[in-house]
């Protein structure tokens, strides 16, 4: 189970962040309204989601952000730390096909003793567009350190 | 001219809603991971996290979510009622574990006007503060909801 710990050496701008898939489904839906209390209909209920104009049940903006967050954790391993994650919410995204989570290195620095790498991620769709895009600054641990 | 965001709307910058305290559990915590698909050891497995740096289990950044408190009213005399989750940027500093206590509390950090596809839009900002039983921050979370 233990991932690649990454190192500050190991990555340069360009970079990109392993590739994290997700498979979505209405039950997931379920489990993320309970375990993090949003119940808004549109995320479970059908009839509901249509009468709102939706195509049928959508994704939590919010769990979006969470599969971000996975794939930055990921990313930091247990040796790194998350320190940014911003998302935001362009295009809606329905259970029952998968999504995949992807990064790019976009800037490397040092600031104090803190070794940061800053990231553009995104949320694509089996037809390859970009709904969720966002950003992310990591720490990740250094071999000279 | 602003159409919406008058002078007197802008007077609710600063607004603070009640700030809750809440306890964390374990199961909470795991609950949380795997409601979003997410097997790290450190998120799941407290024997297994007690070997990283962390030195036991801690939450998912997003387990946050979770913990919610009232947020702040914002009166705008606007026509339409029809609203967008603009998205959110989180920074963190600390990370939470169980048996933490996390005070939440949520202010109105910023009210603009803009136009844009859906005409003329109120894009509202809140910020919410978790700071955790030792008055550590442990992160901040900036969010934008649009009114439309």
């Amino acid at each position: 189970m233990a991932k690649k710990q990454f190192y500050f050496e190991d990555v340069e701008v360009g970079s990109e962040i392993p590739t994290l898939e997700k498979d979505p489904t209405t039950q997931q839906l379920v489990k993320y309204a309970g375990a993090s209390g949003d119940f808004y209909q549109i995320h479970y209920d059908k009839d509901f989601a249509l009468k709102n104009n939706l195509p049928g049940v959508i994704l939590h903006g919010a769990l979006k952000n969470a599969f971000l967050g996975q794939l930055m954790t990921d990313f930091a391993g247990n040796d790194g730390w998350l320190r940014k994650l911003s998302v935001q919410y362009r295009g809606m995204d329905q259970p029952g096909s998968k999504i995949c989570c992807k990064g790019r290195v976009v800037k490397k620095y040092v600031e104090g003793d803190q070794h940061l790498v800053d990231c553009e991620i995104w949320l694509e769709n089996a037809k390859g567009e970009k709904t969720t895009p966002g950003s992310a600054t990591v720490m990740l641990p250094s071999r000279r350190a | 001219m602003a159409k919406y965001v008058t002078d007197e709307v802008l007077k609710q910058i600063g607004k603070a809603g009640e700030a809750r305290t809440l306890d964390v559990e374990r199961g909470a915590i795991r609950r949380f991971a795997e409601a979003i698909g997410d097997p790290n050891p450190l998120f799941n497995h407290e024997a297994e996290a007690r070997s990283t740096r962390f030195g036991g289990m801690i939450a998912t950044p997003t387990f946050y979510r979770s913990l919610s408190a009232a947020i702040p009213d914002v009166k705008i005399d606007m026509p339409t009622a029809r609203g967008l989750d603009g998205g959110s940027d989180w920074e963190y500093f600390e990370p939470v574990r169980a048996g933490d206590r996390i005070t939440v509390q949520t202010k109105i950090a910023d009210i603009r006007e803009s136009e844009g596809r859906l005409g003329t839009m109120v894009i509202t900002t809140t910020e919410t503060s978790y700071t955790n039983q030792f008055g550590r921050l442990c992160a901040l979370q900036r969010s934008r909801a649009i009114r439309y």
